[in-house]
């Protein structure tokens, strides 16, 4: 079974080769259909090999097995976590190419085959880095995945927005790229080994941690953190979430910024979390400081969003700011509820994308205010933001809450409310949006560009061009479709008996080899405590539409606000700092040893 | 003296990431900022290469050389190395491609002047 583990990442890329040759001969159909073949297959290649991860596979490449305990081979891990992120990477790209169908112009004549060769490149290069066993090709999976995202973000070349969006995204993840090899290459130095078991068995063997693992630690997680859009290196996902095509955003948001997640729970797991590598103590203030922060700013920000795709950019990196403080429980029951989180969220915030998108192609407008009442004639796409939005705030049976419940009652204490206050935040943003946009209730918002400093500094939804071209007369089935079904699945996620126990079973296989097993079910408190944000939720989108200026006082939040400046130097200024304050909140790890 | 010159190639990876760094965060052309995006990278070669060096170590290549006969210099980070200039060619050219769209559609290549994309 372990010899498959390559083709998770070779048919793929095998079948963007195929499409890049052959697709200025092929109509658009037989391209866009030969895409979904290739990653419908590699869905069910990694559905099956996720059925028998359990012990974990491991496959070095082209036989190079390493000799005398040394070894240079490439190796391929599969195991419960690495595939099932490998598996929701290839649902999700089914979803986005089934979705872009239709949603997305006509190509150029001759050019059918670019845009489904570059999501099954994106798509090869996200499994190539959840199921890398070290951590060379984890940075060269790591690098695919993100010089494929930054040219599938400015995909719509003419769009002035799109490319500046692409540009700042490029850089700023280029940068984090590189400090990530840099603790690469500090860690081979002083272990000598690049597979992340035997990194770990080498510092452990080396004795208590010193500067120079203190070093490697800060710049690895530099680079995943960037990824994983933590404060405060996270500039770069809203302005390039709210240019991408829908398609993109829905992979953006799903599972990319979630492979950062994962890396970090990856790497710190395999790598650091011996006596030779970071105390836990350390590890859990570092982790829940910076995901508390992250929860907060997105949190914050989401709220005062009006242009829709950003708005749902920043409550992604409110929810990656709760997985940062799950995994920084450092506890099973943290790791498993993590788990089923991303699943759950990854169906959730797809479907809304998907929703935004079909608002862009029908009304060519993604602004909140653009919008007032002048969807109402979309009444399933109505229940389906309104669902999707109940899903981030955890209402029960969605993944979500079930994940939601299990995380937060790892973390505890005031990160439960955290946890509580951020879903509901985040949730009642979404459906404030609905209630104004497909019902047209509350006072219709004076029409954009008012001179106000307030109003300076904020990006509109108005000045988006629809990616299909022109405006739809009517949504095609295929556009309704996906995001149901998506939000279908996150909700079988908390609905069918044992699918959570399955995750745990999948994460404990990986992380204690089996010995420790949790069962996830719905508590009583978890289920209240669901119930609890998703009526917070409700009440707070109901005073916002109703009194429009009693939550979304001006100039308020205008001080996090002119953080956010689009201007690239800044950016990498945040990067600076960010990598420094993980320096300083990681010290004392060097400091008593 | 042998310290610093071990000690060397280290603080020069570091000075010439910073450097970068630094013209990232000020530059005021974007052409530049590809360019600093560049410097950085390059000190992660300096980086890998001195973890990499042995003393009296020669290149690690087998035609001329008896294996065991001497030392030679690591050659799996010279891999990574290669890797990477390989990673850093594809980035820079499709920033520059990004540049070239963003010099068309905005009409100016200063980042201070780009601001559809804030708040």
């Amino acid at each position: 079974m372990h010899h498959l583990l390559p083709l998770l990442v070779a048919v793929p890329l095998l079948g963007a080769a195929l499409l890049a040759a052959t697709g200025r001969h092929l109509p658009r159909t037989v391209a866009d259909g030969a895409a979904c073949a290739v990653s419908a297959g590699s869905a069910a290649l990694a559905l099956l090999l996720l059925a028998h991860s359990s012990p974990p596979l491991t496959e070095w490449a082209g036989g190079w097995e390493p000799v005398a305990g040394h070894s240079v081979g490439i190796l391929l891990t599969g195991d419960g976590p690495g595939l099932g992120m490998a598996a929701l990477v290839c649902v999700l790209t089914l979803a986005a190419l089934a979705y872009s169908r239709r949603s997305l112009d006509e190509p150029p004549h001759g050019h059918a085959g670019a845009f489904p060769a570059l999501v099954l490149v994106f798509q090869a290069g996200m499994c190539g880095f959840a199921i890398a066993g070290d951590l060379f090709n984890a940075f060269v999976w790591f690098e695919l995945m993100s010089v494929v995202a930054y040219a599938l973000t400015g995909h719509r070349v003419e769009e002035a927005r799109a490319v500046q969006g692409a540009l700042a995204f490029a850089v700023v993840n280029s940068l984090g790229a590189y400090a990530l090899l840099m603790g690469i290459a500090l860690l081979y130095a002083r272990t000598g080994e690049l597979a992340l078991a035997r990194i770990g068995d080498a510092l452990d063997a080396h004795g208590p941690p010193d500067a120079l693992v203190l070093a490697g630690f800060v710049l690895v997680l530099t680079g995943l953190l960037v990824k994983a859009a933590a404060v405060p290196f996270q500039f770069w996902l809203p302005d390039a979430h709210a240019v991408a095509p829908t398609p993109v955003c829905m992979l953006l948001s799903g599972v990319m910024v979630e492979l950062g997640v994962f890396g970090v729970w990856r790497v710190y797991d395999t790598v650091f979390s011996g006596p030779g590598g970071l105390p836990a103590a350390d590890a859990e203030r570092v982790l829940t400081v910076l995901g508390a922060a992250t929860a907060v700013t997105g949190a914050v920000m989401c709220w005062h969003q009006r242009h829709i795709k950003r708005l749902l950019a920043y409550s992604t990196i409110a929810h990656t700011g709760l997985f940062l403080i799950g995994l920084g429980t450092l506890t099973p029951e943290g790791d498993d509820g993590v788990a089923l989180y991303v699943v759950g969220h990854a169906g959730v915030k797809a479907a809304l994308f998907a929703c935004a998108g079909i608002l862009l192609d029908r009304y060519g407008s993604v602004d909140e205010h653009v919008l007032h009442g002048r969807a109402r004639p979309l009444r399933g796409v109505a229940v389906m933001v309104v669902a999707g939005a109940l899903g981030l705030a955890g209402l029960p049976p969605f993944g979500t809450a079930l994940g939601k419940s299990f995380a937060e009652e790892a973390a505890g204490g005031p990160f439960t409310v955290l946890y509580v206050l951020t879903s509901a935040v985040t949730a009642a943003a979404v459906l404030r949006v609905a209630a104004r946009v497909f019902l047209g209730l509350g006072p219709t918002p004076r029409e954009a560009g008012g001179e106000g400093a307030e109003d300076a500094y904020e990006t509109t939804g108005s000045g988006e061009e629809p990616e299909s071209g022109r405006r739809m007369a009517r949504v095609p089935d295929t556009m309704t479709a996906v995001p149901a079904l998506l939000l279908a699945g996150a909700l079988a996620a908390g609905a069918v008996p044992g699918f959570g126990t399955a995750v745990a079973r999948a994460v404990s296989g990986a992380t204690t080899a089996g010995l420790v097993h949790t069962s996830v079910h719905w508590t009583p408190l978890g289920v209240g405590l669901g119930l609890l944000s998703s009526l917070l939720a409700v009440a707070l989108a109901a005073v916002a539409v109703a009194r429009p200026g009693r939550l979304a006082v001006p100039g308020r939040a205008l001080p996090l606000r002119r953080l956010q400046s689009g201007h690239i130097g800044d950016y990498v200024a945040w990067l600076l700092v960010g990598t420094t304050v993980l320096g300083v909140l990681a010290l004392p790890a060097v400091l008593s040893g | 003296m042998t310290a610093l010159t071990h000690v060397l190639p280290y603080l020069v990876a570091v000075w010439v990431f910073l450097a970068g760094c630094y013209g990232l965060a000020t530059s005021r052309d974007l052409i530049h900022a590809v360019g600093c995006l560049s410097v950085c990278q390059a000190a992660t070669y300096v980086l890998l290469l001195a973890v990499g060096y042995r003393d009296g170590g020669t290149a690690p290549v087998f035609s001329d050389v008896t294996p065991g006969s001497r030392p030679v210099v690591d050659p799996v980070v010279q891999a990574l190395a290669l890797t990477d200039v390989v990673v850093g060619a594809t980035v820079t050219a499709l920033l520059l491609a990004l540049v070239v769209q963003v010099a068309k559609r905005h009409g100016t290549v200063d980042p201070d002047e780009l601001s559809e994309l804030r708040g």
